[in-house]
């Protein structure tokens, strides 16, 4: 059997898992993720920028890793599970780490803090109560021109607390 | 939206599919795994292959296998992530791990693999701008063009090496096994590269990098420092890997290997010989340092000026050597952000 080929002016068919949503999509091979969720899933919630993956403001999060999605494709993903900034708030309810940069003042512009936001989330989700230089480092990938990142830095770390607290309450009860 | 332009895409699921591909394709072909190097050179129309071959979907591309006391098989599609997480690589093979985790953001070493990185694209100020900008400059040699624009007078291409793992994988004494239509082969991974700008790889189009091999550790310790301007994001402006064995203070054998000072990693090879069979004193380093700076002429193609750069080798391997010695005043070990 051939391996699978998908030419250049034929469309894909591929199956995509968004923020726990299937998606039947008909696309050329040849566009990114990025230009997929914004332009044919209507998700405008992932940013673009250098689409170089020189800034980070795309980040998505691939079975809970954070990846850029302008450098990766559809095709390559198929079974994956793909969260965006829309998946990251439950029943109306916004994030803990959305609530916290809310409060806190963490976004300004608001450009980058999609991919911040998910950047950060991997993290907690990896470690519940990270130390500083360990958000600064799972944030290194994330260009903020606005903050000076000293408020997405507190923002991650009371959402960490937050998240924790919660998780301890539910635990005891 | 900066986007890609068409092409067929193959989604190999074995190394024969992927070889057959890339026979049947000959020059119109390409190969991707993590993409990050690629599809940015490709949206600068800097790469315009007609059909890309898949590698993600090939199992035994990914993966660790062995110990550090028999040597460990990385496959090649292991991401950068991976390797710089890797337990036995952390402690037994540093230098690869610290490049490993110092190439660029963590989202790109998430996707981006070993297999990768060894055959990352050589760069230079002239070169990696998007394609409006080489052709209001006038194109140069590496791509649509006849001319060097760093030396006009050049008959050669001289964009920089600028893989971080290149030089520690050089240094630790590693080799690549390659697989082909033509069969299999393994050589040393030093073997693998040119000193040229644009032929840089010493393969054949439809090879393969299948796995990198690394020798049993044996008592080597190793070191990486890298020279960037930022502490993230930024390739390589300088990559010292050094690699030793030692009784006591006695040094039995050594590596230094530069990168991103040539367009292949450069062996400094009279600055690791003179340490060879002498107690690795303060003086030795120094004289050591001043020789491994020696051959190495950075050229104006990539940030920071040369002299400084230069400067800075001899800054690096004194340090890597000193970390390496358990010597005190080694300075930040692992990376300098100037
Ligand atoms: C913003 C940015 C910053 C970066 N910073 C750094 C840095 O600091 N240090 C650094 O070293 N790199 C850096 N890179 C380059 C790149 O991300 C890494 O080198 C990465 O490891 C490439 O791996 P990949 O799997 O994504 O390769 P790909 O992009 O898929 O491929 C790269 C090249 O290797 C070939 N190739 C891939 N796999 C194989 C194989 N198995 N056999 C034969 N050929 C193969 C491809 O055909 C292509 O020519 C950076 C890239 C970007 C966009
Ligand atoms: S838009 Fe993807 S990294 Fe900048
Ligand atoms: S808030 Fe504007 S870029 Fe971060």
């Amino acid at each position: 059997m051939n391996p699978q080929t998908v030419e250049p002016r034929m469309k894909a068919r591929i199956a995509l898992s968004v923020n726990d949503q299937p998606h039947e999509l008909l696309v050329p091979v040849h566009k990114t993720l990025l230009e997929v969720l914004r332009e044919d899933l209507g998700l405008t919630g992932t940013k673009h920028g250098c689409e170089l993956g020189e800034c980070g403001t795309c980040t998505v999060l691939v079975d809970g890793e954070p990846v850029l999605s302008c450098l990766a494709l559809p095709v390559e993903l198929e079974g994956r599970r793909i969260t965006t900034v829309e998946g990251l708030a439950e029943g109306g309810r916004l994030h803990p780490l959305q609530q916290a940069f809310a409060e806190l003042g963490a976004a300004q512009c608001g450009y980058c803090t999609p991919g911040v936001l998910l950047t950060a989330q991997a993290l907690l989700a990896a470690e519940a109560l990270p130390p500083r230089d360990r958000i600064r480092e799972a944030l290194a990938g994330n260009l903020c021109r606005c903050t000076g990142y000293t408020k997405i830095l507190d923002a991650v770390e009371l959402a960490a607390l937050r998240l924790s607290r919660g998780a301890r309450a539910g635990a005891g009860r | 939206m900066m986007r890609l332009p068409p092409f067929t895409y193959v989604a190999a699921r074995t190394l024969a599919e992927a070889a057959a591909a890339l026979a049947e394709h000959g020059a119109d072909a390409m190969l991707v795994a993590g993409g990050t190097d690629l599809y940015p050179n490709m949206k600068r129309r800097q790469f315009e292959p007609k059909v890309l071959v898949g590698l993600r979907g090939i199992r035994e591309l990914a993966g660790v296998r062995g110990s550090a006391r028999e040597g460990l098989t990385l496959g090649a599609g292991t991401t950068l992530a991976a390797v710089a997480a890797h337990r036995e690589i952390v402690t037994h093979y540093p230098a690869l791990a610290t490049a490993a985790g110092l190439v660029s953001s963590p989202q790109l070493r998430n996707m981006g693999t070993l297999g990768g990185n060894v055959c990352v694209d050589t760069r230079c100020n002239y070169y990696n701008q998007s394609f409006e900008w080489r052709r209001a400059i006038g194109f140069c040699m590496k791509k649509d063009g006849d001319v060097c624009l760093v030396a006009p007078g050049s008959p050669r291409c001289w964009a920089v090496s600028s893989s971080d793992t290149a030089p520690a994988l050089v240094s630790l004494g590693a080799a690549v096994r390659l697989v082909g239509g033509g069969g299999e082969r393994t050589v040393p991974l030093a073997a693998l590269y040119h000193d040229d700008g644009i032929e840089y790889l010493a393969k054949r189009r439809d090879e393969i990098v299948t796995d990198i091999l690394l020798p049993p550790v044996d008592g080597w310790r190793s070191a990486y420092l890298k020279l960037r301007r930022r502490g993230s994001f930024d390739f390589p402006v300088l990559g010292v890997a050094v690699a030793a064995r030692l009784e006591g203070a006695v040094v039995r054998d050594a590596r230094i290997v530069l990168g991103a000072v040539a367009s292949r990693p450069r062996l400094a090879e009279k600055a690791a010989a003179a340490l060879v069979g002498r107690r690795l004193t303060p003086e030795l380093i120094a004289a050591v340092a001043e020789l491994a700076a020696g051959p190495s002429k950075p050229l104006d193609n990539t940030d920071f000026t040369h002299p400084y750069r230069k400067k800075v080798t001899r800054v690096f391997v004194a340090r890597a050597l000193r970390a390496l010695g358990g010597l005190g005043d080694a300075g930040r070990a692992v990376e300098a952000i100037a």
